[in-house]
């Protein structure tokens, strides 16, 4: 059942074109009503369209990327054979850090935060960049479930949408500031990640990615229908902005602003690029409170329930616990981003928070390769930017990062990036 | 009580659609153990062959109803059958036997995939189509209120009817289905036996998207209007349908599915429209809470 | 039997699934500080009783009492999984290993010390400021697992993933874990599956050394007659979830029911081959 490798080697080219033929004609079944038919709107009735080129080129296109896979699959496997071998030679495989990817991380930090100064006056790129750093939050938060424990969490938004709807409802009903709102609306999330989890945790992986979805789409229906509280399809508008420690950013008045305090000529940059060192900082705290909890007996707890439930069990751990825990804390995380969220924007609807996101921040854990904190920025630069490169991009960004999910898992299940580092080693003096 | 009569038309109308969907769910679930999330989006993407199908057919002049239902049936089952197929040869064939979250994870890839395909090939909007089958047949009238019984809804159950009939004989009675039950068994003593597991596997999938099929030509009669978003709830409703019949239960699958149709259709009547959806969703959590083997199914042992 | 009270006593367990019968009245006394073999064929229910003990099956009649010397009697059948690992100090190994393949040998015995660890870190308040309390609890947690790596020889593995090890030194890790939880009674489901002569009778000296020396009571499980017979004080023998003999070794190899039902008609190849049996 599992294709054998060697089966492979001593394929003819005769036995290729009739295996890229057989796939070209699964394509041409596939392409007849999707691509080859459609129907266009014509004065309130549908009309047929067809597009035999688009057609032709794609199953022309399935054939020969079906003949270059498979000759390109052969010699990989081929090597990928030799090289294991190699290794089972040598013993295992060992643990050692990339001192590349460490580079790169450190780099990554650096480039982050000159990135302000260098473009001060190009809001474009602080902004996009600070969309980045959203989505990398987001990332490290659902890291924890995901790619730690081994959760599927399909309804991430969910918590995203408690934080953000926390604080806008906590500030324009109450007055609250954003700090104030801050750590409630982290609470508030936690809260709701235990009350999901409780009963849905002892379920089955699979059961639980579904029972997440379904509890992603009942906070959106609520926030749709509960006018009273969250504006209902509308939102809630005129969210107040962050100030720097109760100085707003505003121009020069009668109160003490961010510029009259520090002797600054106002100008509206300084917002944003205030609001783009406040999520490089909430985005580094979670990157070192997540590291930090990976190095505790409750991180490794998470990584022990991914790798093997019963014995975690057997060992005496407390299972229910050890994974409500991991979601409360991913969804505190993404509580916290959600508040960002909705004080950045000013402004917040349902409509930011459906699955599609829930799907695109998923994606970056995937792509990154579960459990590698760089991994997750590379995804989410790629993703954020992907749609800015062009309007095509951004129309076939989510088919691409669907088609991408695929691949990878069939690839390289661990993601792209998915070194492990251990949490602590017996060489080096014992500890760490 | 009229209102009520209708609702019960109404709910068993779109119990019967779960209830197809549900069991591509539930013969998937039983043969690799694992939810094909896909499978609300092949419902989605047979609702627009229909729907294609249905606008060649006018182009073409075919007017005859009987006759233009059974040609969209047939090519609608047919391509979705591919569609099914191929889902399963390039999102799950290859990940057989890896870690639990692999599968779930391309499983929603390929989901993301096939909204999108659609989405950018057949465009955003919603499509509607000119109607198929009107008129029905007034039952009754209470204080100015008919129950109606529409043509298409007649026409619904009675598919309906007829694909479980045929559908228990293939998997009771013959070799077919002989092999796809001794696969859920055990599949390498199944295999052992001699028996191409790989291509069992393929055609439940294949089956399974056939009557999803079905059901979307089904809901593009009955609703006349079809969009690229209609196979994520109508996925996780027949998910429902399928637990609480008891996942890897066939006739769980109908009932299940009929159940949650009904529950649907009174909440909407009765309590609120707006929060039917949180109505499916909360039984789901609740019946996976208290009851996880379901109506119909049989508990699971945990293996130790 | 010793005439002291016994570590533990199973009374007249029983387990049914549906109509299958794992267990069938089975009463049995571990004592302290002893090596208690459980043979039987295969599909006798030795795994399912493993099962029953450690919380992973609600037994359908019968009482498990465990004598803890600190805490009392305690009602094993009464207690979720990891509650009997955690405060009955009742630790069990699996018949087809259950590492976590992914960490480090020395990650996995740290796992085994969570309950510990995880209270020195006070809800990981302790833990995340790296406060001294929660470092002592840290090395400490170290030092333990270093000596069990370095009493079973397994130390050059410290840092390599458990998945990536050999099937032999897969079994010891996980002993080695098992030991980490503290056990009071360990429970080994087949240790010596796989392990070639020289491993397994390292294996002996092991399981000796733990009964004597450090006072661990050991439920055994298992195919290999040279392991069963050597070490044990005590065996108890299971066919089709019955109790058919029980004794010590010489008593058992003598025993007409034990030669009948499992050593069968001079059928070596049980004994050379032990299989693996589903659960």
């Amino acid at each position: 059942m599992t294709t054998l490798v060697l089966a492979h080697q001593g394929i003819s080219p005769a036995e290729r074109l009739k295996d890229a033929a057989a796939v070209s004609f699964v394509a041409l079944l596939l392409g007849i009503p999707m691509i080859g038919l459609t129907t266009v709107d014509q004065g309130g009735a549908l009309r047929i369209a067809t597009r035999w080129p688009m057609l032709f080129a794609f199953v022309a296109a399935c054939f020969a990327g079906r003949l270059l896979l498979r000759y390109g699959l052969d010699h990989w496997r081929l090597r990928k054979l030799a090289r294991e071998q190699a290794v089972a030679a040598a013993g295992a495989r060992s643990l050692a850090t990339s001192p590349l990817l460490t580079w790169i991380g450190w780099g990554a930090l650096g480039v982050s935060l000159v990135l302000p100064i260098v473009f001060s006056d190009n809001r474009y790129v602080v902004d996009t960049a600070t969309t980045v750093l959203i989505y990398v939050m987001l990332g490290w938060g659902l890291n924890v479930v995901v790619g730690l424990a081994g959760l599927l969490d399909l309804g991430y938004v969910a918590f995203y949408a408690v934080g953000a709807y926390t604080y806008g409802v906590l500030a324009t009903q109450l007055g609250w500031t954003f700090w104030q709102a801050l750590p409630v609306a982290g609470l508030m999330a936690a809260t709701f990640g235990v009350i999901l989890g409780w009963p849905t945790l002892r379920l089955r992986g699979d059961y639980l990615a579904i029972v997440t979805l379904g509890f992603g789409e009942i906070i959106r229906v609520i926030l749709v229908n509960w006018t009273e509280l969250s504006g209902g399809p509308n939102g809630i508008s005129s969210i107040p902005r962050p100030s720097f420690f109760g100085l707003p950013f505003k121009p020069p008045g009668d109160d003490p602003t961010f510029a009259s305090f520090f002797g600054l000529e106002y100008s509206p940059n300084q917002r944003i690029i205030f609001l783009y060192y406040l999520i490089l900082a909430l985005a580094l705290l979670t990157n070192l409170f997540v590291s930090r909890m990976r190095k505790l007996p409750i991180g490794r707890a998470w990584e022990a329930m991914r790798e093997d439930e019963i014995a975690c069990k057997a060992m005496g751990i407390n299972a229910r616990n050890v994974k409500l825990s991991a979601f409360a804390i991913g969804a505190m995380l993404g509580g916290f981003a959600g508040v960002f969220f909705a004080a950045r924007q000013g402004f917040i609807s349902p409509e930011s928070f459906t699955f599609n996101e829930s799907a695109i921040i998923l994606a970056i854990v995937v792509l990154g390769g579960m459990g590698s904190q760089l991994g997750v920025v590379l995804a989410s630069l790629v993703l954020v930017l992907l749609p800015e490169l062009g309007r095509d991009f951004a129309e076939y960004r989510m088919l691409i990062f669907g088609a991408a999910m695929i691949l990878i898992m069939v690839w390289k299940p661990g993601g792209i990036l998915s070194h492990r580092e251990p949490t602590l080693r017996y060489l080096g003096g014992g500890k760490q | 009580m009229a209102l009520a009569l209708q609702q019960l038309i109404n709910g068993l109308t779109l119990g019967a659609v779960y209830g197809l969907i549900a069991i591509g769910y539930t013969m998937v679930y039983g043969i690799i153990g694992m939810i094909n999330f896909a499978h609300g989006d092949i419902y989605m993407v047979s609702a627009f062959i229909a729907v294609t199908a249905f606008t060649l057919l006018a182009t073409f002049g075919i007017s005859s109803i009987p006759l233009s239902l059974l040609l969209v049936l047939l090519v609608a089952v047919l391509f979705t059958s591919v569609y099914g197929w191929t889902v399963e040869r390039i999102a799950y064939r290859p990940l057989r036997g890896s870690s639990r979250l692999a599968p779930l994870i391309s499983a929603i890839g390929m989901s993301i995939f096939l909204q999108n395909m659609v989405q950018l090939t057949q465009g955003a909007r919603v499509k509607p189509i000119a109607p198929v089958l009107v008129g029905g047949i007034d039952l009754l009238t209470i204080d100015g209120f008919t129950v109606r019984l529409a043509y298409s809804q007649i026409l619904i159950v009675f598919v309906t009817v007829a694909l479980m009939a045929g559908f228990t004989w293939l998997i009771t009675r013959t070799s077919f289905g002989r092999q796809q039950r001794s696969c859920e068994q055990d599949r390498t003593m199944t295999a052992l036996l001699g028996i191409n597991v790989d291509r069992t596997i393929s055609l439940t999938f294949m089956l399974g998207a056939a009557l999803a099929a079905v059901a979307g030509v089904m809901v593009t009669v009955y609703y006349g209007v079809v969009d690229f978003y209609i196979g994520f709830v109508a996925g996780i409703k027949a998910f429902t349908a399928a637990v609480l019949g008891g996942i890897g239960s066939l006739p769980g699958a109908m009932l299940g599915g009929l159940l949650i149709g009904l529950i649907e259709a009174f909440w909407a009547a009765y309590l609120s429209a707006e929060y039917k959806d949180v109505a499916t969703f909360s039984i789901l959590i609740l019946v996976l809470m208290f009851r996880p083997s379901g109506l119909l199914g049989r508990p699971e042992v945990e293996k130790v | 039997m010793s005439a002291a009270s016994p570590l533990l006593s199973v009374e007249r367990l029983t387990m049914r699934f549906g109509g299958l019968l794992a267990i069938d009245d089975l009463s049995l006394d571990v004592a302290a500080r002893q090596i208690t073999g459980v043979i039987g064929p295969n599909g006798a229910g030795k795994t399912t009783f493993f099962n029953c003990l450690t919380g992973f099956y609600k037994p359908t009649i019968g009482s498990i009492r465990l004598n803890h010397p600190q805490r009392g009697v305690m009602r094993l059948e009464e207690l979720a999984s990891h509650q009997v690992a955690r405060t009955a100090q009742v630790v069990r190994t699996f018949q087809n290993i259950r590492l976590f393949p992914k960490m480090t040998v020395l990650e996995n015995l740290i796992v085994a010390q969570h309950n510990a660890l995880q209270h020195a870190s006070r809800f990981s308040l302790a833990g995340i400021f790296a406060l001294p309390g929660y470092r002592r609890a840290e090395q400490a947690a170290m030092d333990k697992a270093v000596g069990w790596l370095k009493r079973l020889n397994l130390i050059d593995k410290a840092d390599t993933a458990a998945g990536d090890l050999p099937y032999g030194m897969q079994r010891r890790i996980e002993i080695a874990r098992a030991l980490c939880v503290d056990p009071l009674l360990l429970c080994l489901d087949e240790p010596a599956a796989g392990l070639n002569p020289r491993e397994s009778a390292e294996l002996n000296e092991l399981l000796k050394h733990l009964a004597r020396d450090e006072g661990i009571a050991i439920l055994l499980i298992e195919h290999d007659m040279s392991v069963v017979m050597n070490v044990s004080d005590h065996i108890c023998v299971l066919n089709y979830g019955r109790k058919i003999a029980e004794g010590a070794p010489l008593q058992i190899q003598r025993d007409p029911n034990v030669i009948k039902a499992y050593l069968g008609e001079e059928d070596a190849d049980e004994e050379l081959h032990p299989e693996a049996v589903q659960p």
